[in-house]
């Protein structure tokens, strides 16, 4: 019943889909943490109405469907071609790739933002008082003490966030972009095969997953000295 | 026709098609978080059981459909589940054909996928338990089923009601997606009415606005029912 | 576990067995048919959900002849075969054309509708000239003549995005004729490159002539027209019919004989006429 040599043009044709799919997930995963870090400083400003700003945000992206999202932006500002022409987004909004990339972007930093924000209220205050003694403060002590504390604090949420970005992207299938996922449907909707092009995509899709899976693992590594091994000492007799 | 005349109750009004579609997606929302509930109850008890290959089983079904993106889980079900079921039946020598409703395939789908993440949280429950507890059960003669139903499950369903509540906007989110395989709940209907309508806008934008009431109110509902079962409990 | 078993069996074989009585036996009492429902003017769906259309009044007419019950579903369009290989219905009436690649794993009845397709462009856009207006090119009768006049097109269409509906020949004519020269765009359903069209994403469709002009009936399309040459035959194949599964020969045999009722009787032209303003019958 299994056909490997249909697996196998099905496998290469897939993998014709991996490109975009790593371009939207790479993007959307770096654009959203450029946005996420001010909107996690919003959450956390003194002033009401920025904190109630970036809740807002937060509220609509983490409380409505990513793929009413991506509808939203492709064709609802579909809609709004002359003001949007006016304003020279023309030229985005025109693409399903950016309209995708935005709508991943928007959804991710929602998420990301929250993340951050644990990561940043876990870092222990006792470390920020001491630097705080030591004299430092503002800029030194956010990229010597409070980042890398709270960034490996973060790290094992964000790694999930990463590895749902890259399951989102197959949402972009919807609006006409061929990754992984939109060339797994074309396919089915020819051949009619269906278990056999879901296990070479899911494999695709686990394989990148696990490669992410992987990169955040040794980044939290990299980041943990504390918790690795000391390093040996060999034993040496000592001269009384 | 403006918002109001397109989206209210009158003759060329969408506001009735929304509403009974938003009742479509919390129902099959519902019966796709049930689904999961049970496939979870089982994975977790695989998972967290001494024959190896039931934990191997459990955590190649949580890899996998952790791994995989849910379109691809729906598709599959979509085009191919219907024969799937056919042939099963075949196996029994009945040569009939069974339809799939689109309503079952998506809840089905959507509980399989939510069911992968419902045996993490029930997992987690379950180790967050004391084990003091289930000493003492152990040691008054309790056992079995007796244990499971006095002291177990109480706690466990106590310690994964945060859990749930996530997998749940999780469902919630993730029944736009059925909107595929042509069941006609929220998004489905409002991408009929922006087609014949031409005014996609509107319609995206009432259905984002209905989910996030409903969203709403779930987190409302969650909280209330934390605060039940977390009564008497010192929290950290 | 043996109790379970054939407790399994019990629930299964009951099932099965009243849908198994209703599609095995010789006789047939109820035909369940599927369309797409959005689709105009061959089907569609009424603001009240109900479904309207050319293919449904043919339906309704070729049960009666049947003497069967008609039970009509909607179905989307990617997933029309494998649901009916898979048997959630009995028929497909959906604007399916008949043609090779498809009679490998579908029965069809005999064409009950014949109609080419053809571009729709801007009024004012590049497109508005293309050559070969209005032209009907039939690619099996006379494949040099509809090579000839694509290679005129080519030029204008160079580098241009087109839209089309997923899993269609339409699809599959792009993609043999045209590939590399121009981008092709696959969209769920018609209404979605429709609404593209209008946004100016793509500039052009390419679809059946028929729901190009039901369409560009629409006051929102007055900038658009239907242009360039006509296509028929070829990857179209012999024209619409009615999907069914090889499995079921009885079925074939049963709407053969109604359609060629219906046009013996002039009642497949007057739809035709109806709908879509033209006599579709094909000449066969």
């Amino acid at each position: 019943m299994i056909d490997p040599a249909f697996l196998w043009s099905t496998l290469i044709s897939l993998l014709a889909g991996v490109p975009l799919t790593l371009k939207l997930a790479s993007g959307s995963v770096a654009l959203g943490a450029v946005l996420a870090l001010p909107l996690a400083a919003l959450r956390m400003s003194p002033m009401a109405i920025l904190d109630w700003l970036a809740r807002a945000y937060v509220f609509v992206f983490r409380g409505t469907p990513l793929l009413v999202q991506i509808f939203l932006i492709y064709y609802g500002l579909g809609q709004f071609r002359p003001a949007l022409q006016e304003l020279g987004l023309w030229t985005f909004v025109r693409e399903p790739y950016w309209c995708a990339l935005a709508a991943l972007t928007l959804n991710t930093a929602a998420y990301s933002s929250e993340v951050m924000r644990g990561g940043l209220l876990a870092v222990p205050h006792g470390q920020i008082e001491a630097a705080r003694a030591c004299g430092m403060s503002g800029l030194l002590l956010f990229r010597r003490i409070v980042f890398p504390i709270a960034l490996r604090q973060a790290l094992p949420a964000y790694g999930n966030e990463v590895i749902l970005m890259v399951k989102a992207t197959s949402l972009a299938s919807t609006i006409t972009l061929m990754e992984v996922t939109g060339i797994a449907h074309k396919l089915i909707a020819e051949t009619y095969r269906a278990v056999e092009i879901f296990i070479c995509a899911g494999a695709i899709y686990l394989v990148l997953n696990f490669a992410v899976a992987r990169v955040i693992r040794t980044l939290e590594h990299q980041l943990s000295p504390h918790r690795r091994d000391a390093p040996q000492r060999r034993f040496e007799p000592t001269h009384v | 026709m403006s918002y109001v005349e397109l989206m209210g109750f009158g003759p060329n009004g969408w506001g009735p098609a929304m509403l009974t579609a938003a009742g479509v997606t919390l129902a099959v929302a519902l019966c796709a978080f049930l689904i999961g509930g049970i496939v979870g109850v089982l994975g977790a008890w695989a998972k967290l059981s001494e024959s190896t290959p039931a934990r191997l089983c459990a955590d190649a079904y949580t890899t996998v459909l952790r791994g995989v993106p849910d379109l691809l889980v729906l598709y599959l079900f979509y085009f191919g589940g219907s024969m799937a079921l056919s042939q099963i039946a075949g196996w029994f020598g009945a040569s009939g054909t069974a339809a799939i409703p689109a309503f079952a395939t998506g809840a089905l789908a959507v509980g399989l996928v939510s069911g992968a993440y419902q045996t993490e949280v029930f997992r987690g429950a379950y180790l967050a338990l004391s084990r003091g507890e289930i000493e003492a059960a152990r040691s008054v003669g309790m056992r079995g089923w007796l244990m499971f139903r006095r002291i177990v499950a109480p706690q466990v369903a106590r310690y994964a009601l945060p859990g749930l509540g996530n997998v749940w906007q999780l469902v919630l989110k993730e029944s736009a997606l059925i909107s595929v395989t042509g069941l006609v709940e929220l998004l489905r209907q409002s991408a009929i009415g922006a087609g014949s309508t031409r005014q996609p806008f509107a319609f995206y934008a009432t259905a984002a606005a209905l989910y996030l009431a409903i969203t709403t109110a779930s987190t409302w509902g969650f909280q209330r029912a934390e605060a039940y079962a977390l009564r008497g409990v010192q929290r950290v | 576990m043996r109790v379970a078993k054939i407790l399994a069996l019990a629930v299964f074989g009951s099932g099965l067995a009243l849908n198994g009585a209703a599609a095995q036996g010789k006789t047939w009492d109820t035909v369940r048919i599927a369309t797409e429902g959005a689709y105009p003017p061959w089907n569609f769906s009424r603001p009240d959900g109900t479904l309207d259309g050319f293919e449904i009044e043919l339906a309704n007419d070729l049960c009666a002849r049947m003497r069967v019950k008609c039970q009509i579903v909607a179905q989307d369009w990617d997933g029309m075969i494998p649901a009916l290989n898979a048997g959630k219905y009995d028929a497909v009436m959906a604007g399916m054309d008949i043609t090779e690649k498809r009679l490998e794993i579908l029965n069809f009845s005999r064409p009950y509708a014949n109609e080419p397709a053809s571009f729709g462009v801007g009024k004012s856009g590049p497109l508005a000239k293309l050559p070969g207006d209005g032209v009907r090119y039939d690619l099996t009768a006379n494949p040099a003549e509809g090579a000839k006049v694509i290679e005129a097109m080519k030029p204008f269409l160079k580098g241009l995005t087109i839209g089309v509906q997923v899993s269609t020949n339409h699809a599959v004519f792009l993609d043999t004729y045209l590939r590399g020269a121009v981008e092709v765009r696959a969209y769920k359903t018609t209404q979605q490159h429709d609404l593209d069209l209008l946004a100016g994403r793509i500039d052009a469709i390419f679809g059946s002539m028929s729901a190009l002009r039901a369409t560009f009936e629409n006051p929102d399309f007055a900038d658009f027209k239907m242009a360039g040459a006509q296509f028929s035959g070829g990857v179209f194949g012999r024209g619409a019919g009615v999907g069914l599964r090889k499995s079921d020969p009885e079925l074939k045999l049963m709407f053969d004989d109604a359609i060629a009722a219906a046009i013996a009787e002039g009642t497949l032209q007057k739809l035709s006429l109806k709908w879509f303003k033209a006599d579709l019958t094909p000449k066969d």
